[in-house]
């Protein structure tokens, strides 16, 4: 199991580079590697100069850290984006369906295809939701789902993330910092481009304000503040939208109206993109010791005066037992087959599954059903017997609260380290934007890369790095001939 | 019984706020063996109340004030009409399923010594089981009460909230959804009643059956029910942002002469 071969996304598996990456490997193959090295140097003092940073938790030493980048990029053909963006827009509307569905007529839980206590039960499910429809019945505007690669076509859904997924702004500087640090390589490939992400939300976010707003309606901002650990991207992206970056304190809900407090008076908000988790929100609804949020928001929301963006509750449809059943989630409101497959997936929860995945923990990841950020998942074939010990603790004390999968061959792309040019493990987290014209996918999306060797732990708050994904026009054998022939004169 | 409850509550805002935003949960609507003959919620200041409803069937109002507050009364008053169901509650306003009631919250997250609790009930059925969960909670949690001093003890719904969500965590991990009650008493042999908490099961089969853990009794034709919720924070009479300094409440609940 430890000796499994991986995918690479230049080489395949060891032989003739794919055509995608000819024009990456005889960048490689021509540029010696003190010459890299110069670039990574550049780069990084580009985000230092940027001040792109992010916060790890529970660490003391370093509060502000700069996330890895890989100057080599990943790429993707445009074939093999046209899949991937079909299956996202099919899996955003199946999300989008669902949450409709479990806040209203509940027809998922009578037709017995999802149990009732995985929804009743989970933590994220919100009853102060119920009976409520969201504006265009649109929940999840802004998704990162989490692709995973194994083969040639062979892409899976490694996770949803249907509240406030970040990491957009990596996208973006990621794109702007290579076509500054390698104009010629940028130059030679017909790139898509991701610049116009912010417009496309902006566009998103207007077209779902409440029928009350404004002909211009107002977006803005909220943000928890300077210590999360987004919060670098909270005003990144505040910035590139044009949008009032604003604290809970800037704002304030009279009669069911939400306005920000500005020196001309107050402003009314129609749609706040909220980058705080549903139980800080609204002291009145939620957790009543949040200073974070706003008192009666929720009220507003309910009143139609207001789009809250993500919806609230939406946290029931991405946690990782739900996510086990997408695919049956697909068919039922789609009468579709799901596109991106799921990894296959044990459900602690169920006592076959519970006894397999004790059976096998050292072959299996085991997951919280709502952890996130690599934490508190157990990585069988890279644990101690220990740490496996522990584990298996844990998962009877609570197998409900576990799942388990394959350790994935995830593919793996050349990666600049410090021994040289070596193949490192990826995954992808695209964004798909779904307003009342439909859903877009900006193609590309994060990359993020394990940087240390053999490890599939790609999570930046575990020393993963990333790299700028490029979907590029399906190659040209000519072309590709004449790129060469330029290259070597 | 006829019952007459009148419940003031006088808050304090230092410094003054000038914007606040508050949840009242102060209204009892009626079911089988409660009907509430007439009902009112008024409030001073410059302020507005509207009237809506909760994801749990509550009837809440959403107050609001703008302008510079530093003390707010609230009033509710009215008269309920109540008939004994032997702890049966029939009729009232179902917005999920019972199963709903299953879900953990953090006041009602199970520790270890419900856990023990729950783990030693068994034997009967579920109604025989909550029952014996009723007397086990009153003598493995507290010490005998003086009547008089509960009457005046600030301290008491405190006790009561307490005991009621040990009820709920206990009944949820014996497998019966449990959800907590809001409300007010008027014990048969008592001239003043007062604000009071309690729980309800559901069993299958029978419904939603109400268990007082403080008084160690189903509910009676003493109890008017107000609100419920999945604790005592989707139940209490006022959710408030700003939280006010202070909070001075008189409950008046006697029986209609």
């Amino acid at each position: 199991m430890l000796e499994q071969s991986f995918w690479d996304e230049m080489n395949a598996s060891g032989g003739d580079v794919r055509s995608v990456y000819a024009k990456i490997d005889a960048w490689l193959r021509e540029t010696p590697p003190d010459v890299l090295s110069a670039r990574r140097s550049q780069a990084e003092l580009l985000f230092r100069r940027i001040g792109i940073t992010f916060a790890v938790y529970g660490s003391k030493d370093a509060s502000e850290r700069l996330i890895p980048f890989d100057i080599i990029p990943r790429i993707i053909s445009q074939s093999e984006w046209g899949l991937l963006e079909r299956g996202l827009v099919q899996r955003v509307k199946a999300i989008n369906a669902f949450l409709t569905d479990i806040y209203g007529a509940r027809e998922i839980l009578r037709a017995g295809v999802v149990p009732d206590d995985l929804v009743f039960r989970n933590p994220h499910f919100c009853p102060q939701m119920a009976g409520r429809r969201a504006p265009h019945d649109i929940w999840v505007h802004i998704a990162g789902i989490d692709i995973v690669r194994t083969g040639e076509n062979e892409f899976y859904v490694l996770e949803d993330n249907a509240r406030t997924p970040s990491g957009v702004s990596y996208m973006l500087e990621n794109r702007e910092v290579m076509m500054r640090l390698l104009p010629d390589l940028f130059a030679a490939h017909r790139i898509a481009p991701v610049e116009n992400y912010t417009d496309l939300l902006l566009n998103c976010l207007r077209s779902v304000a409440p029928a009350t707003a404004a002909r211009e309606p107002v977006v803005a901002l909220l943000t928890p503040g300077q210590f999360n650990s987004a919060y670098y991207e909270h005003s990144f992206l505040a910035d590139r939208l044009g949008v009032e970056l604003v604290e809970g304190s800037d704002l304030l809900v009279r009669d069911d109206v939400l306005y920000m407090r500005t020196t001309q008076g107050p402003k009314r908000i129609d749609v706040l993109y909220r980058r705080i988790d549903d139980d800080y929100l609204d002291p009145l609804a939620f957790r009543p010791d949040s200073v974070l949020g706003v008192p009666g928001v929720l009220n507003a929301y309910h009143a139609g005066n207001l789009t809250l963006s993500n919806a609230v509750g939406t946290g029931v449809a991405d946690d990782k037992a739900m996510y086990t059943y997408m695919p049956e989630i697909v068919r039922f409101y789609l009468g579709e087959e799901a596109i991106l497959k799921n990894v296959p997936t044990w459900r602690c929860r169920e006592p076959d599954a519970l006894a397999y995945v004790l059976d096998h923990l050292h072959e299996l990841v085991v997951k919280e059903v709502n952890g996130s950020g690599g934490y508190g998942m157990l990585v069988g074939p890279h644990a101690t017997r220990e740490e496996r010990a522990a584990f298996r603790e844990k998962l009877l004390a609570d197998p409900v609260n576990y799942i388990a999968q394959p350790t994935l061959s995830l593919s793996t792309c050349p990666t600049f380290v410090e021994s040289g040019v070596a193949p490192r493990h990826v995954d992808l987290r695209p964004f798909v934007l779904t307003g009342a014209n439909g859903s877009r996918v900006v193609p590309g999306g994060l990359t993020r890369v394990a940087m240390r060797e053999g490890s599939l732990v790609v999570n930046s708050s575990q020393g993963g790095g990333t790299k700028d994904t490029w979907i590029i026009e399906d190659p040209d054998m000519r072309a590709l001939a004449s790129f060469s022939s330029q290259r070597s004169v | 019984m006829r019952i007459v409850i009148r419940h003031e509550i006088e808050q304090s805002f230092e410094p003054p706020v000038k914007s606040l935003n508050q949840a009242l949960r102060l209204t009892p609507r009626s079911h089988e063996s409660q009907h509430v003959v007439r009902w009112r919620v008024e409030t001073d200041g410059d302020s507005r109340l509207r009237l809506g409803e909760d994801a749990f069937g509550n009837v809440v109002h959403a107050l609001g004030v703008s302008g510079v507050t530093s003390q707010l009364r609230i009033v509710a008053e009215g008269v309920v009409e109540t008939f004994d169901a032997a702890g049966i509650v029939r009729a009232t306003v179902e917005r999920f399923p019972p199963g709903l009631f299953l879900r953990d919250t953090g006041l009602t997250m199970p520790d270890a010594p419900s856990r023990e609790i729950a783990a030693r009930i068994s034997g009967g059925n579920m109604i025989e089981r909550l029952h014996t969960l009723l007397l086990r909670l009153q003598h493995g949690e507290t010490e005998a009460r003086d009547d008089e001093a509960a009457q005046t003890n600030p301290q008491d719904t405190d006790e009561a909230e307490a005991l009621a969500h040990r009820f709920i965590v206990c009944a949820r991990l014996m497998g019966a959804p449990a959800r907590f009650i809001a409300g007010y008493v008027l014990h048969p042999e008592e001239r003043e009643g007062k604000r009071h908490v309690w729980a309800e099961a559901y069993v299958e089969g029978v419904g939603w059956i109400g268990f007082d853990p403080v008084n160690v009794i189903c509910p009676h034709d003493g109890h008017v029910r107000a609100a419920v919720g999945l604790d005592a924070l989707d139940a209490g009479a006022t959710r408030a942002a700003p939280q006010p300094l202070s909070v001075a409440s008189s409950v008046s609940v006697r029986r209609a002469d």
